[in-house]
């Protein structure tokens, strides 16, 4: 089978949108990757479009409208807030297959604002607040205190992952925000579910983001390996059968299920990764995701927030974007903008918040449900 | 609970609440005949397994421990805070998320592994047609309604 590299991609800058539709921002990102390697529309052989909120309205042939109707299959995937790496994935994986030498792949999403999530609806009454609380915010808060719980994690620990993130924010020009939070206004902010405050919670923005995909013989002819970057694993998971599942929404075995899976694929270890985006929708995931990614032991991740390790400059940089607290999270998105991210390390061009000499990087998402995605990249 | 006579008795918040028929209500669940797991709710097919054969429906605890929470400062419109979602491993197997009430909601004052008790109250919440749900909570273990 061959290689697939990521030859194009880019981002917009992630806000708030409310006057443009999700195609046109999906189109945007789209001609913004191609640009990047300088192809067209009428070189792609097939679009996967990832948008969760406009799942049953065909946004993939929505954005083709807006940049070219040339006839091409199109998929579009919904997977919670794994949809857009869903969406790389399945053009990754049709050009493993042999299928197709380079495909366009998309994500784009329109949030609004307020509270994602609440348990209920449909039939009867309403169950949240009844029933305990299905919001984001408070399914994420079970997930820290589960880490307080087993290891004595504290607040303050949580609250430093913002800290970092929005100062790591402040160095990327495509982040919703660019502003320092020290850890007194992090931790004073409004409380929304201990310990989640408002600023450990992950900003609903618009955006969109894109990658062409290429295999290696395609990418030699093109003259494109310049800047390629190699996809050396794409892993995807559901959540694995654990007791508490089903009252508390797992996010830690589903995601050492697609690591593990990754690291196999790509026949390395957590040791190797020069930096990491992962999935902090909330200042507490980010902590928990540091065990399940393998970067430290369990019961670490709260040493490893204190001493440093994962800032710009540490021992191994995680969400130097700024991350979904920061630069926000539009889910069907944020997967591909994750893989931006990285690609634009591995490639040497990401300016004030290069992390140096970086050759190998790994994206994860993880999405309520739950699924998982997890892709290893590599510049060669 | 406090439903009068003439009225229609009350519907379950949840399918796995059980409130019709003889006796008190009760959470049901189901335990795998085969790797002996038991969840909450009524299943046909054990989720950990894959066993189809052999679960028995089960009445479920009504004693636990409190695993995990959270407490809730902001919330949907209309929806009272601050309150504690707690989550609860019962004795024998299941584990439930619902309100934990009788609690001050004060990290501090909320203590992992806490025993609680289940308890069966109006949901204080009517539908559309005006119908009244009964819906279950926990309270510590020392508190609360004896049955």
């Amino acid at each position: 089978m061959t290689d697939v590299y990521v030859v194009g991609t880019d981002m917009i800058k992630f806000g708030r949108f409310p006057e443009r539709s999700v195609p046109e921002l999906g189109a945007q990102a789209a001609l913004m990757a191609l640009d990047d390697c300088g192809l067209t529309i009428q070189d792609m052989q097939a679009l996967y479009s990832g948008n969760l909120f406009e799942a049953s309205g065909g946004v993939g042939q929505r954005i083709l409208r807006e940049i070219g109707q040339t006839g091409i299959p199109v998929v579009n995937t919904a997977n919670a807030c794994a949809t857009g790496a869903t969406a790389f994935r399945e053009g990754w994986m049709a050009i493993k297959a042999g299928v197709y030498d380079i495909v366009l792949c998309v994500g784009s999403e329109q949030m609004g604002t307020g509270l994602l999530g609440g348990a209920g609806g449909g039939k009867g009454i309403p169950t949240e607040g009844l029933l305990g609380s299905g919001t984001m915010p408070s399914v994420f808060a079970h997930v820290g205190l589960e880490h307080t719980r087993k290891y004595g994690t504290t607040f303050e620990q949580f609250a430093k992952v913002s800290v970092k993130n929005h100062h790591h924010s402040t160095l990327n020009a495509k982040a919703m925000y660019q502003k320092e939070t020290p850890l007194e206004e992090v931790m004073g902010a409004e409380m929304i579910s201990y310990p989640n405050t408002k600023l450990m919670c992950s900003v609903n923005v618009d955006g969109s983001a894109a990658a062409v995909l290429c295999s290696e013989k395609k990418a030699k002819e093109l003259g494109l390996m310049k800047r390629a970057v190699k996809v050396r694993a794409s892993a995807l998971s559901s959540d694995p059968y654990t007791s508490r599942n089903i009252a508390m929404m797992d996010f830690n075995a589903v995601t050492r299920l697609a690591a593990k899976t990754a690291y196999e694929m790509a026949g390395l270890g957590p040791n190797d990764l020069d930096l990491i985006e992962l999935h902090d929708c909330f200042a507490t995931a980010e902590l928990v995701h540091y065990e399940n990614l393998g970067l430290c032991k369990d019961g670490e991740a709260g040493r490893m927030i204190d001493t440093g390790e994962t800032q710009l400059g540490g021992r191994i940089p995680v969400n130097v974007s700024g991350g979904l607290l920061s630069k926000g999270h539009p889910l069907g998105a944020t997967g591909i903008a994750n893989i931006y991210e990285v690609t634009t390390h591995l490639r040497g061009e990401a300016g004030s918040r290069q992390v140096d000499g970086a050759r190998i990087g790994l994206t994860h998402v993880v999405g309520a449900g739950s699924a998982c995605a997890v892709h290893i990249l590599e510049k060669v | 609970m406090s439903v009068s006579a003439d009225a229609a008795p009350p519907k379950s918040v949840v399918p796995f609440l059980k409130v019709k028929g003889e006796g008190a209500p009760y959470l049901a669940g189901s335990k795998c005949g085969k790797c002996g797991e038991v969840v909450v709710g009524t299943r046909d097919v054990c989720g950990k397994c894959g066993n189809r054969k052999s679960l028995e429906h089960i009445k479920l605890a009504n004693t636990g421990k409190l695993y995990n929470y959270t407490v809730v400062h902001r919330n949907f419109p209309g929806v009272p805070v601050p309150f504690i979602s707690a989550i609860v491993d019962l004795d024998g197997g299941g584990t439930l998320k619902g309100n934990l009430l009788e609690v001050e909601p004060d990290p501090a004052k909320i203590k992992f592994d806490m025993p609680v008790k289940v308890v069966f109250r109006d949901a204080g919440r009517k539908d559309k047609e005006g119908n009244s749900y009964l819906a279950y909570f926990f309270v510590p273990a020392n508190k609360g309604e004896m049955r």
